[in-house]
């Protein structure tokens, strides 16, 4: 009994060493890389200019759509905005800005002196919706293709490699 | 007379108990909830800009009749089973749900047999 005992003192101490040893080395930070090859449902969003709703039917006529949610008083959202103008002018590729939180006349402020990367243009008052596409702050980017499939998703700010990323992304075939 | 006071204040009662029941499932709800942008907070505890969205949001569900596993569901579909404290038994955390279980099953067998032990010595 006691060769037992102490056969599970040792298993014990094992895997309580091993359990340390896999946490220590796990990556702690909160993770939305489940969210690929998820199916985005229930899309309705406020068009930014009149009482138009976009849902998933607008996004399917698109081979690849990049949702970016952004706002005028966020500065990383500055930060990316040169890759989004890049990104607009690609054949296969339409851009759905989600403006976040934000003011209607702060927003087209920051249009009209960034440019205006977006094929369709819609609101979040509330914040509520982006929930729907699991937005936890801004800015986010999620690239999804005609059948509304989660390719990529991309939280904080756009960066050089997450342009090439893009562009491989829709180019490949 | 006494007859209809007493039907009103059922009445009034229940109404009462009715809009408990709701408030106490909907704080229930937030404290289960973690706060993706806090240390360690649940949306109860936080008024961060995402907690108060995911306020209003768990609002939305309820006064839609959505119970609180479909709430948690919803949830979980979007921001994964790391938005909730207790997540539901899956492949990943079958271990832990089933070690305490487990240790405790071993642990009172040993015991058991040790009682034994020590009852035939003496």
């Amino acid at each position: 009994m006691q060769k037992i005992i102490k056969s599970i003192i040792v298993f014990l101490f094992i895997f309580v060493l091993l359990v340390f040893y896999n946490s220590l080395n796990r990556e702690t930070n909160y993770s939305t890389d489940y969210l690929v090859g998820n199916k985005l449902t229930n899309i309705n969003l406020k068009s930014f200019d009149d009482n138009k709703i976009y849902t998933s039917e607008d996004i399917q006529k698109s081979r690849y759509t990049l949702i970016n949610f952004w706002a005028s008083w966020c500065a990383p959202c500055r930060i990316e905005h040169p890759y989004l103008m890049q990104l607009s002018k690609e054949k296969n590729l339409k851009i759905l800005g989600v403006n976040f939180k934000d003011k209607k006349i702060n927003a087209s402020k920051f249009l009209n002196e960034l440019g205006n990367p977006y094929y369709y243009m819609a609101k979040d008052t509330t914040g509520k919706q982006s929930v729907n596409f699991g937005i936890y702050g801004i800015p986010e980017s999620i690239l999804i293709n005609n059948e509304t499939i989660v390719l990529k998703k991309f939280v904080g700010p756009l960066n050089e490699q997450n342009l090439n990323d893009i562009k491989e992304i829709i180019n490949s075939l | 007379m006494r007859f209809k006071i007493l039907l009103i204040i059922f009445f009034l009662n229940l109404n009462i108990n009715l809009y408990a029941n709701e408030l106490v499932e909907e704080s229930k709800i937030h404290k289960n909830l973690r706060c993706l942008v806090c240390q360690g907070q649940s949306i109860a505890d936080s008024n961060s800009d995402f907690a108060l969205t995911l306020k209003m949001v768990v609002k939305d569900l309820i006064d839609q009749g959505k119970t609180e596993e479909e709430i948690y569901s919803f949830l979980s579909d979007k921001y994964g089973d790391w938005i909730l404290y207790k997540p539901k038994i899956n492949q990943g955390n079958l271990l832990l749900w089933g070690l305490p279980y487990l240790a405790l099953i071993i642990g009172g067998v040993i015991i058991v047999f040790l009682i034994r032990k020590s009852s035939k010595k003496a």
